[in-house]
């Protein structure tokens, strides 16, 4: 049995020593409370103790200035709690503009890591530290949760969509990944290892891994290998509309809404393609739902992402 | 002390007896004692299913069962602990037996529905005791899909089928109660005059009736989706898991107030009681507990902050979430206030009382780190969430329900427990449960996920502490099962106001009559209305 | 919160009515309870079918273009017929009501007989109805092969946009369970004709009718929801394709 014990996971992260902060805040609050509660309890019930089996207590039926203090005071803490907290997950919710991109991909039972540089990993992931590092994170079945509690992070991979996550690692060394939401078997054999390395270790891990291209190259190739280059031109002579610039645009729709194509709007168009049609396409495009695994779509994806109007 | 000697009454225990006489009753009384010997059973299941899981974490590799079997054992320990413990626990034994009472009327409205819910109850339990015999359940007690649907070997469609009649069962006791609430008081008994238990009660009810059907229609949808194919929620076609997760926890977070708000009610009786003295503030406790039944309904969104959900309707969640303190907290001070200056006795509820009190104070401030949505990311899913809820609903809702059944027992069964036993297993149960769940605060910000079959050695000092807290917390359900059953055949006999309380039940006999009380009872004053000058005398 | 309470008709001194439970003080009291009852009850229908009024909300929304060329494929005719059946149905109701209050039991006979025929028509409507659904390939799962019936009968296939089989899904679980209530409305009207026959209801007690009237209207109540949300949808967004 091991025996080292500690209270606090790695701290690993730039947010690792906030989420300590606003930890401790909060149980120093909640401690005074229960250690004041209790104690008055406690107190009361000994000094207040019966000494006659026929006393009763004093008449006090309540008191108007007593409830508005202990109904003030909670209210206002827990305000001090939700603006913290509401703070640090807005910015835990933003990517920085900077991030570095990790595509990872959860199945029944094991984590499929990929690097746009090409290197893939299964249940281990080589990052850098002193970087922002966006996970893009997708699901071939059921949902999972990618965790890593040296980070203090921890993001649900859903079925149907993609969702992210970010951090900045701190300290080199290596940590716990687990799945936190359950899946079935081996739920907790879905677990692995992050390992922080200096920048330049990890361009030196990025170089000897073997690479099968780069996600960009190989979201290309696919580009191709699907018939996707048949309709989607460079130029607007398609069948469907151009994909150059489309990334991060405004799209009008056939059903006169307009969406912004970010990530969730591409991957849907290609797995659902009928779902949100561009204006002045007729709906003709494949479905590609069941053809094509989350890993290859993050690929294409990454490479639509690319994609640049003739200058 | 000049205990009157209890003459033989026609209580309601000796009146026509038999077996059909049992099964066939429409007295709310006796469907009380039906349900209490039901949840009984099925809390020894259910805890039978948490002792495997113990054992199995007891080290950190896998190695005492399959993950398949352990990945069963935590499913059905949820199931059969929520659906067919904790949610019937206090409302369908305590408040059946009591609120009819306590409103000064012969019976609930609805004697035969009430009896049709306890068969609804047995019903649904024995398609949870199918499920168990078939082969079990694995996909945790939320259903999730599309891992219930579409992913999960096991009977899912049936225990679905299980919480939807269990869940029929509990919407019927909550309608009945909310009835009898507004139509069946005594003359003179005013809604301000009404006991806290009741208002405590009329709060469950209103979510009783308002989630349950949700979770019902929910649980409709995955067996359709899983058996005919009639897909909602199923990615493939373009559904939305997540909805899924909104729709359960529409009804599973106002679940939670199901369980605690009763043993709110039952505290609220008890603090006065053992205190005897008026309740401080009785209306901020009676209205927070209609605030949180509301609130309630408000905040199922923290359970998905992480889901994929709108971070805006996150911020929503949360402030409300955080909103919900608010009453807990009147609660918790005018209990506390109530005390000062009383007149405390050191019985055995006392006892129960205050083990709930510091039970739940941890189990509900806990709660804050959790609607706290940047903390919550690093929680959520983690042990700590299973403390969290643990000390909420076995901390306070258990301890709350013991409470007041060593309150209420001499009433409802005539005897009177060994006082030392009481107390003992009051003590065995605050101790051994603290050292059950406090661990696992520490677990959970350390990092280690729910539902985990094999975990990193380092964490194994803190799960064998929680495994021993757990042998000593079951000794101390045993403990007070034993001593309880044993008080049946062996125990004094109570006297009709054992404690020197008031309230209509103490001015019946123990136990009482088939139709409550010799007389109609009409109601003169407000609730725990103790009189100093008049004196109160054990056993008049 | 209303508060009728019982000390004001204390003391009323007149013999209980042989229909009087044990529990109650009063017949007023007595069908008080069972309406307040019955109420209830509906609160918590309307919160089981408004999970699923969610689902179609979030689903109609995700996929507009799916919503409202599955819709088309409702037949709006037979689902406007059923619409009428069931408020006629819901005119013998309320008549069968009115019927107890006054004392008739011819009034009630009759108007319950009329209520359930016309719950009848809806169900035997509503059987043609899936037939046709199936027959054509609209039902989601295994089954799902969407087809368009050409005028001399041959089925060819239909390109349906996405949400379709959602549509259809929510479409069989939100009219089964309706029909489902129809059936349960059903089985409670044969009671209550039971009880009606043998004369069992006077103007002093009438509770059973009543409450079984409340819960009747409310199942047609659903239907007027259903019917638009489903139907019309279609029907309305066709005018302009």
């Amino acid at each position: 049995m091991q025996t080292s014990f500690s209270l606090f996971p790695p701290n690993a992260s730039s947010v690792a020593t906030e989420m300590d902060l606003l930890y401790l805040f909060i149980v120093a609050v909640c401690g005074f409370f229960t250690i004041l509660v209790t104690g008055l309890v406690v107190f009361f019930a000994l000094k207040y103790k019966r000494r006659h089996p026929d006393d009763v207590g004093a008449v006090i039926h309540g008191s108007l200035v007593l409830e508005l203090t202990w109904t003030i005071i909670p209210f206002i803490l827990s305000m001090v709690m939700f603006i913290w907290g509401a703070s640090l997950f807005y910015r835990l919710s933003r990517p920085p503009a900077d991030s570095m991109d990790i595509f990872v991909v959860g199945k029944q039972w094991m984590w499929k890591v990929q690097h746009p540089e090409g290197v893939r990993e299964i249940n281990e992931m080589h990052v850098p530290v002193g970087r922002n590092v966006r996970i893009t994170l997708g699901s071939e079945d059921v949902l999972h949760d990618y965790s890593i509690p040296a980070f203090r992070v921890k993001m649900d991979a859903v079925p149907g969509k993609w969702t992210t996550l970010w951090f900045k690692a701190t300290v080199t060394g290596t940590y716990h990944i687990f799945c936190a939401e359950y899946c079935g078997t081996k739920h907790s054999g879905m677990i692995g290892q992050v390992i922080a390395m200096e920048p330049q270790d990890y361009e030196a891990w990025l170089a000897g891994g073997r690479s099968t291209g780069t996600a960009v190259q190989n979201g290309e190739r696919l580009f191709t290998d699907l018939a996707c280059i048949t309709c989607h031109k460079t130029d607007s002579s398609g069948r469907g509309p151009t994909l150059a610039n489309v990334f991060g645009s405004t799209v009008a729709l056939t059903d006169g809404r307009s969406v912004t194509a970010d990530e969730n709007y591409l991957r849907e168009s290609i797995m659902d393609s009928q779902a949100k049609v561009v204006k002045g396409y007729q709906p003709i495009m494949p479905a590609f739902q069941g053809r094509i695994s989350e890993e290859n779509l993050l690929q294409l994806v990454a490479y639509i992402k690319t994609l640049k109007g003739a200058q | 002390m000049t205990t009157a000697v209890v003459e033989e009454r026609h209580s309601y225990l000796d009146a026509p007896y038999g077996v059909a006489a049992w099964l066939l009753t429409k007295d709310h009384k006796r469907i009380a004692m039906l349900y209490l010997i039901s949840i009984t059973v099925f809390f020894a299941v259910g805890g039978l299913f948490a002792t495997g899981v113990r054992i199995e974490l007891l080290t950190p590799k896998g190695d005492m069962m399959s993950a398949d079997t352990y990945n069963k054992l935590f499913t059905l320990h949820g199931v059969v602990m929520i659906f067919f413990f904790l949610i019937p626990s206090i409302p369908a034994t305590l408040g059946n037996f009591l609120i009819p009472i306590m409103c000064g009327a012969k019976d609930l409205a609805f004697p035969r529905i009430n009896l049709l819910s306890w068969y609804l109850y047995i019903i649904g339990g024995l398609l949870a005791v199918g499920v168990i015999a078939g082969g079990g359940l694995d996909t945790g007690w939320t259903f999730y899909t599309p891992y219930s649907t579409s992913s999960s070997n096991t009977n899912v469609s049936l225990a679905g089928l299980a919480a939807f009649i269990a869940g029929f069962s509990s919407i019927l006791t909550g309608f009945n109660f909310i009835v009898t609430i507004h139509r069946m008081r005594a003359p003179g008994l005013t809604w301000f005059r009404l006991p806290l238990f009741v208002w405590a009660h009329y709060a469950t009810s209103l979510v009783m009736i308002l989630g349950t059907p949700v979770i019902a229609i929910t649980l409709t949808l995955m067996i359709a989706e899983r058996t005919l194919g009639l897909a909602v929620f199923d990615p493939r076609i373009g559904g939305d898991p997540v909805l899924f997760q909104h729709l359960f926890w529409f009804y599973s977070h106002p679940a939670v107030y199901i369980m605690i708000l009763p043993g709110m009610g039952v505290v609220s009786e008890l603090v006065a009681a053992v205190s005897r003295k008026s309740i401080f503030g009785y209306g901020f406790v009676a209205f927070s507990s209609l605030a949180i039944a509301i609130l309630g309904f408000l905040v199922w969104g923290h359970h998905l902050f992480v889901s994929s959900q709108s971070i805006y309707a996150g911020f929503v969640f949360s402030i409300i979430t955080m909103l919900v303190a608010v009453p807990s907290a009147v609660k918790t001070f005018n209990w506390a206030a109530t005390m000062y200056k009383g007149s405390v006795t050191w019985e055995s509820p006392t006892y129960w009382v205050i083990g709930f009190m510091g039970l739940f104070l941890i189990g509900g401030l806990t709660g804050l780190f959790l609607a706290t949505m940047g903390l919550d990311i690093h929680l959520t899913d983690t042990y700590f969430v299973v403390a969290h809820f643990h000390y909420i609903m076995v901390g306070g809702a258990i301890m709350g329900f013991l409470g007041g059944l060593h309150f209420w027992w001499p009433k409802m069964t005539g005897k009177m427990y060994p006082e030392a036993m009481g107390k003992a297993s009051a003590i065995l149960v605050f101790v051994g449960f603290n050292f059950t769940f406090f661990p696992q605060f520490v677990l959970g910000y350390m990092g280690m996920p729910r539902r985990y079959y094999a975990y990193p050695e380092e964490w194994q000092v803190l799960n064998v502490m929680s495994t021993l807290g757990a042998s000593v917390l079951g000794i101390g359900y045993m403990l007070t099962f034993l001593y309880l059953v044993w008080s049946l055949f062996k125990g004094k006999v109570a006297p009709a106001n054992p404690w020197g309380a008031t309230g209509l039940e103490w001015e019946t006999s123990s136990p009482p009559p088939t139709f409550n009380f010799d007389h109609d009872p009409v109601v003169n004053g407000p609730a725990y209305d103790y009189k100093p000058a008049r004196g109160v005398h054990v056993g008049r | 919160m209303a508060d009728s309470h019982p000390s004001t008709a204390l003391g009323a001194g007149a013999a209980a009515h042989p229909k009087l439970q044990h529990h109650f003080y009063n017949m007023d009291q007595q069908l008080e309870a069972s309406i307040l009852g019955m109420w209830i009850f509906l609160v918590t229908e309307i919160m089981f079918f408004g999970g699923l009024f969610m689902a179609y909300i979030v689903y109609r929304t995700a996929y507009p273009d799916g919503w409202a060329s599955s819709s088309q494929l409702l037949n709006v005719y037979l689902g406007g017929a059923n619409t009428l059946v069931l408020i006629c149905s819901s005119v013998t109701m309320a008549l069968a009501v009115r019927s107890a209050q006054v004392g008739s039991r011819r009034g009630q006979i009759v108007n319950l007989m009329l209520t359930m025929l016309f719950g009848t028509t809806f169900l035997v409507v509503k059987y043609f109805e899936y037939a046709e659904k199936f027959h054509h390939g609209l039902v989601p799962g295994a089954l799902w092969n969407p087809q368009h019936e050409l005028a001399d009968g041959t089925l060819v296939a239909l390109a349906l946009p996405s949400g379709s089989q959602i549509f259809f899904s929510l479409y069989f679980i939100m009219t089964g369970i309706h029909a489902l209530h129809m059936v349960v409305g059903l089985a409670l009207m044969a009671i209550i004709l039971w009880m009606a026959w043998k004369g069992r209801f006077s103007p002093q007690y009438y509770g059973p009718i009543e409450v079984s009237g409340l819960y009747w209207h409310f199942v047609d109540i659903v239907w007027i929801f259903l019917f638009p949300l489903l139907y019309l949808l279609g029907f309305h967004l066709g005018q302009g394709h």
